[in-house]
């Protein structure tokens, strides 16, 4: 089944014309002659779950706004930063009226008469596709006072980001759309009550937002049926990392995941086995090659100790060490902290810190441990889940690769010269433990 | 450590962490519009971005975009105009220009070529071609910034990097003198490699679409906007009823048959 693909190479899909020969726009037409609160029971019935990374109802976000006559808003979330994750790319840059569509859809059900799409400013050619497509569906009428002869106003600004992953993050995108630095906020409030210039907010995320045309077009209950019961629908898999055919690719959610690696993305090299793969953009603990005849849904994922998020699987053969793999996830998030909560700004330091110390060989295995309760200790205690987003993965990688990293360790300290990292001697009955890391 | 974020002492990445501050200096105020000379066209276009939205203060980013390509980067000369035109001091707007990556309130090469050195594009050899651009345009920094960058979004080409805002790949260190060398002529970079002409890598895509998707590079116009129109015209000949638009149920390709 492909419902966001299916026509996505279409030549000239970016233009308004081609757009709605495709049959665009019609389901706005459909969602307009419904009513708001018709057209929110369509989306709650589809179950359509956020594709951004956090998996929350879509549906049930919208209902959470308040009513009244206040100014409400839309934010698009198109800042994807995640790494491993591409697919809002290739939505804005080939079919971005659909979005705008579902974008208006969206803003009708939920109340908002102001909205925005956040995108990050690296994606400047699909900033300048978007743009072009907003102002003609503004042209068109799709756009304004009055869309369409119903009582929806809207308006739609395209803002650039400029560089940071945290602005991904509701919050801190709301602040980095004020015009601040993108520090996320405390929570509660949620957005849906007080989010972007204090007003209600409702943001989602590209993917989310594309679907939605289709499923008013279709009907919530008829896309309830696509996938799992509980992941209902199609969703975008980036693929990357070590495997032969990288990209974007439309699954039903609940495929198996081998499927995915080897069916639609080719494995990896000849030769090579799937050692670890991240099943939901950096951020998500990884898996190892014995998961992979998981079913690739949210629920399954949670279930394993890691999570759909994005839908970036990265793919990690036998030929590359997870000490790598370790340094650049948490240098990574080292860069991108915000340095607002201290366990995450100093945690992530820590965390890069100590891994080059493995890289190097000054580390002991006993590092890892305390690489390990550092990681614990990020968990949790901080505004937003950046420090948890290294932590995770991270403290994953430790515990379930501990044999390579020590086995790293003891090779680079004798690369290095420094001997056994764990005096072979066992504790004295009474007397000193021997020092350890200083046996040379 | 990757070249990628520049650390002073103890971590820190603001440069000046350890300086004292001048107490007796006065902090600096919203510039005054009677003596501060404006760029009349940055001017036009912050004021323009302001007018976007319910708040002002929202076209901080947009506005020093602005002034970093009017002026080549946020020099303290750039940031007064900003912030005299914003009606904002200039601590403020540099407390938001060294939260970006892509703000760079220091001078920088005119072309900037951020590499991503992310995951994806770490294991499959992109530090090699970082060095190897960074050597190729060693002797030349006025023109090119050439830097590490976090995770571009393009993990399907990687390794890859963005080139003035054209993402190539994939690459090799080997690219690295074509890529300067297109740059310097004006000319388009690896134009048979820019992500923007690649097809979508799933192979059961494009079910609606008439005969097969087109092969990778064989696009004859990448779909840059305006020109969209020509080739909408160019394929506007092919009928397409609306029934087989938005039909989700007659497409029902076998998903399994592939492995």
């Amino acid at each position: 089944v492909k419902i966001l693909f299916k026509d996505i190479d279409e030549p000239g899909l970016n233009t308004l014309e081609v757009y709605e020969r495709r049959g665009g726009y019609r389901d706005l037409r459909k969602a307009l002659s419904m009513t708001p609160d018709a057209v929110l029971h369509e989306l709650e019935t589809s179950n359509l779950r956020g594709r951004g990374g956090a998996g929350f109802q879509m549906g049930k976000k919208a209902s959470f706004l308040p009513k009244g006559t206040m100014d409400k808003y839309l934010v698009c979330n198109a800042d994807e930063s995640e790494p491993g994750t591409f697919k809002d790319r290739e939505l804005m840059q080939k079919n971005p009226h659909q979005l705008i569509e579902g974008m208006i859809i969206a803003a009708y059900a939920a109340g908002t008469n102001r909205s925005f799409i956040y995108i990050r400013g690296e994606y400047q050619q699909q900033a300048d596709i978007l743009e072009n497509a907003i102002a003609e569906a503004a042209e068109a009428g799709y756009i304004g006072e009055r869309i369409l002869g119903s009582d929806l106003t809207l308006s739609l600004v395209l803002h650039r980001g400029a560089g940071a992953y945290i602005c991904g993050e509701e919050t801190a995108l709301l602040d980095s759309l004020e015009g601040k630095r993108g520090n996320p906020r405390l929570k509660p409030p949620f957005p849906a009550n007080q989010g972007l210039y204090q007003g209600p907010t409702l943001i989602n995320n590209v993917e989310t937002l594309s679907t939605v045309p289709h499923v008013i077009g279709m009907g919530g209950a008829e896309y309830a049926k696509i996938g799992t019961e509980t992941s209902t629908g199609t969703k975008l898999v980036s693929v990357s990392g070590t495997v032969s055919r990288p990209g974007n690719y439309e699954i039903v959610l609940g495929t198996p995941v081998r499927e995915i690696v080897y069916g639609l993305a080719g494995g990896p090299p000849e030769g090579q086995t799937v050692k670890a793969f991240f099943p939901g953009g950096s951020s998500s603990p990884v898996l190892t090659g014995d998961d992979l005849d998981l079913a690739y849904d949210f629920d399954t994922m949670a279930k394993a100790g890691s999570m759909l998020g994005s839908g970036a699987i990265i793919v990690i053969d036998d030929s590359v060490s997870m000490v790598d793999v370790a340094l650049w996830t948490a240098e990574f998030y080292r860069h991108e902290s915000c340095g607002k909560c201290t366990p995450c700004r100093e945690g992530t330091n820590w965390t890069v810190k100590m891994l080059e110390r493995v890289e190097s060989g000054l580390a002991t295995p006993m590092d890892l441990d305390i690489m390990a309760s550092v990681c614990e200790q990020i968990i949790g205690n901080c505004l937003c889940v950046l420090g948890d987003a290294m932590a995770m993965p991270v403290g994953s990688m430790i515990e379930k690769f501990r044999g390579e990293f020590e086995e790293h360790i003891e090779h680079a300290r004798e690369r290095a010269g420094l001997g056994v990292s764990l005096p072979q001697v066992e504790p004295q009955e009474g007397g000193p433990y021997p020092a350890a890391g200083v046996a040379a | 450590v990757s070249p990628a974020v520049r650390r002073f002492e103890h971590g820190s990445r603001v440069p000046g962490w350890d300086e004292a501050v001048d107490l007796a200096k006065d902090p600096a105020k919203v510039p005054d519009p009677a003596t501060t000379p404006v760029d009349p066209d940055l001017r036009a276009e912050i004021v323009a971005h302001m007018a976007k939205y319910p708040d002002h203060r929202s076209a901080t980013i947009p506005a020093l975009a602005a002034a970093q390509r009017r002026f080549g980067w946020l020099s303290p000369e750039a940031m007064e105009q900003v912030a005299c035109v914003m009606r904002l001091t200039p601590a403020y707007l540099d407390s938001v220009a060294t939260f970006y990556d892509m703000l760079e309130t220091e001078p920088k090469g005119r072309h900037d070529v951020y590499v991503c050195t992310n995951i994806s594009c770490s294991m499959l050899g992109a530090r090699p071609v970082l060095d190897a651009l960074l050597e190729a345009t060693e002797d030349d920094r006025e023109d090119f910034n050439v830097r590490a960058f976090e995770c571009l979004g393009a993990c399907d080409i990687a390794p890859m990097a963005s080139v003035d805002g054209v993402y190539v790949g994939p690459l090799e260190p080997g690219d690295a003198e074509a890529i300067v060398a297109a740059v310097r002529a004006g000319r388009e970079v690896l134009p048979d490699r820019q992500l923007i002409r690649r097809p979508v890598a799933d192979p059961q895509a494009n079910t609606a679409v008439p005969g097969p998707p087109a092969a990778f590079g064989a696009l004859e116009d990448p779909p840059v906007p305006p020109a969209g129109a020509e080739a909408a015209a160019a394929h506007g000949a092919q009928p397409m009823t609306d029934d087989e638009t938005r039909e989700p149920g007659d497409e029902q390709t076998d998903d399994e048959d592939d492995a």
